[in-house]
């Protein structure tokens, strides 16, 4: 064969055809990735540009008046920190049950058996649920039974929590970030290596013992990044507290879980929709998006450090 | 670097005077383990003695570590797995419904093949199990880790870094961290899997020259792939093929003189 047998210059090896194909399918993969690039920059430069001229100390400190789309008057602390309470409130509820379903899942369920793929069925299904439906899951469930029945037995005069509150609203979005919480966690779970559960076992550990002193400490980085996961997905989320929990308006800042609470994701709907002048109102809105972002922003940073911290510490072998 | 102390098994001696006053110590009886429905352990009859070290060879897949692992009950673990037959320690049975496998496992401690250090400091990796059966006491839990460290002979190399990480350690540092771990509960009894099967030949002939020394205090069984490491540091040596228990004896007679030819085969390296 011509192409085994040496060139008159002795080289076997030299290129003859050229490979178009990967080049251009690298290509494609780089565009395809560039494209991602391109989108975040143009949301994120287009609200920081407009948005930051209209951002001031006064903006974020002050309790705005009824009349919100004045740009005079307009602020947001109420939303900042109506935001925040009810993106920590969900984390502090969907974390443990989160954490416990997963270890449930991964160290006491036989692996296949039906119940464990019922579980595993319902949390994918779960996780499909459109948010909307959450919010009305929430006013279903949370305001109309549990809160009825609870102002029934406290033999509350008014509605306390028989109407859209703080605790309520949180307690929807931790069920829609459940499954995000759940699946996060059961992965790390199983990245343990199984020889630390035997070592743990073998030294006449319980069960119980190796799953709360071993198991579950060098899960933690894993944990908070199903609550960093969690908490992106919920801080913006608006349809699920639509019914649950946010106000149009409130004169005071929220100071019980049985109050309802103003917040950004649902100001911005507001300020857009509800504006009787929105080419008036467009500065407040992008100040207030950017307000949003940085928020949003600042509690994943806040889980970010933490998982840093602790991966440190794990390290260090503390 | 110390000289490793070699037995002295050239020659089909007879049992020395300790293998020969050892007392029984684990005694198994028509052990049958399942799979589900596969039979791993044919009816495994084996008397093994206290103090001594029994090496358990084979080739791979023949059910040696299987069986260790029905000493401490480490198989309980896998949901598929049955038991049958008698399996006693001390003369109790350990496969009594009123058993506390716990209490099994503090008497009955195990290394495993590979090195399992806890991601937590050197001192933590000991004092863990120490705190879960009740031991509070800082100057009880100082004492035993440099005791154990000390057992282990890992103490000089490690005294000044106590509380940095175990995942810094060698490969062979962290394996006797694993056997200084499991000393410090005071087992009866040391099951090995392979411990040095990862282990490069100067931190094999470290964990070797170890196991001679724990062999004063504790009863040891050792699964093993190495011949060599067999004819070193063991009294007894049991071969194991396909499930079955094929030949069980004074090591120095497995290595020179066996009576059964797939001993032979195997032991000789024709086979396996």
């Amino acid at each position: 064969m011509s192409t085994n047998s040496a060139t008159p210059t002795g080289r076997r090896f030299v290129r003859t055809t050229t490979d178009y194909a990967s080049g251009i399918w690298s290509g494609v993969t780089l565009l395809a990735t560039a494209l991602i690039l391109v989108i975040l920059v143009i949301i994120v430069g287009n609200v920081a540009i407009n948005g930051f001229g209209n951002l001031s100390w006064r903006f974020v400190s002050t309790i705005p008046e009824k009349d919100f789309f004045d740009v005079k008057s307009a602020a947001v602390l109420p939303m900042i920190i109506g935001t925040t309470i009810r993106v920590l409130v969900m984390t502090v509820f969907v974390i443990p049950i989160g954490v416990i379903t997963a270890v449930y899942l991964t160290e006491y369920a036989r692996s296949g058996s039906v119940y464990s793929r019922v579980i595993r069925a319902a949390i994918n299904n779960l996780a499909g649920v459109p948010s909307i439906v959450f919010g009305l899951f929430g006013v279903g469930f949370f305001i109309n039974f549990f809160g009825k029945n609870i102002d029934v037995l406290s033999g509350a005069s008014s509605p306390e929590f028989g109407k859209p509150t703080v605790l309520w609203a949180s307690l929807t979005l931790a069920v829609m970030t459940l499954p995000v919480v759940i699946v996060a966690t059961e992965e790390a779970l199983k990245a343990i290596a199984p020889g630390l559960r035997e070592a743990s076992l073998a030294m006449g550990a319980t069960k119980l013992q190796t799953i709360i002193k071993i198991v579950v400490p060098n899960a933690l980085p894993g944990i908070l990044t199903g609550a960093i996961l969690a908490i992106s997905r919920a801080a913006g989320e608006v349809a699920p507290i639509l019914f649950t929990g946010a106000a149009y308006f409130m004169a005071d800042l929220p100071t019980h879980l049985s109050d309802q609470f103003m917040d950004l994701g649902y100001h911005v709907f507001v300020l857009s929709t509800q504006s009787p002048d929105i080419e008036k109102t467009r500065p407040i809105l992008y100040a207030t998006v950017l307000v949003l972002l940085l928020l949003t922003f600042s509690l994943n940073a806040f889980a970010i450090i933490a998982r840093a911290r602790m991966r440190r510490a794990m390290r260090a072998g503390h | 670097m110390a000289a490793i102390t070699l037995k002295t098994n050239s020659t089909s001696t007879p049992a020395t005077a300790e293998q020969e006053s050892a007392v029984p110590l684990i005694e198994t009886k028509g052990l049958e383990l399942f799979y589900g429905t596969s039979k791993a352990l044919k009816g495994i009859d084996i008397t093994i003695k206290e103090k001594l070290v029994t090496a358990f060879i084979g080739p791979s897949g023949c059910g040696k570590s299987t069986f260790l692992r029905c000493f401490n009950r480490m198989n309980d673990l896998i949901d598929s797995v049955r038991i049958t037959g008698e399996c006693r320690i001390g003369g109790e049975d350990i496969y009594a419904k009123d058993i506390d496998v716990i209490e099994l496992r503090k008497r009955v401690g195990m290394v495993f093949q590979k090195s399992n250090p806890f991601p937590k400091s050197i001192y933590e990796n000991i004092a863990y199990a120490l705190r879960l059966h009740g031991t509070k006491e800082k100057a009880k839990l100082d004492e035993v880790v440099e005791k154990s460290l000390r057992g282990a002979a890992l103490w000089d190399e490690v005294k000044d870094r106590l509380h940095s990480s175990a995942l810094g350690l060698s490969g062979g540092q962290q394996q006797r961290l694993c056997i200084a771990r499991t000393i410090a509960i005071r087992p009866e009894i040391i099951l090995m899997d392979e411990p040095a099967s990862a282990l490069d030949p100067i931190a094999t002939a470290k964990v070797e020259e170890l196991i001679l020394e724990l062999k004063k205090d504790f009863t040891i069984v050792i699964v093993t792939h190495n011949m060599q490491q067999a004819t070193r540091i063991s009294d007894y040596t049991a071969f194991f093929y396909i499930g079955e228990l094929v030949e069980y004896d004074l090591t120095t007679k497995i290595f020179t003189n066996p009576a059964n030819k797939r001993t032979e085969d195997y032991v000789t390296g024709r086979f396996g």
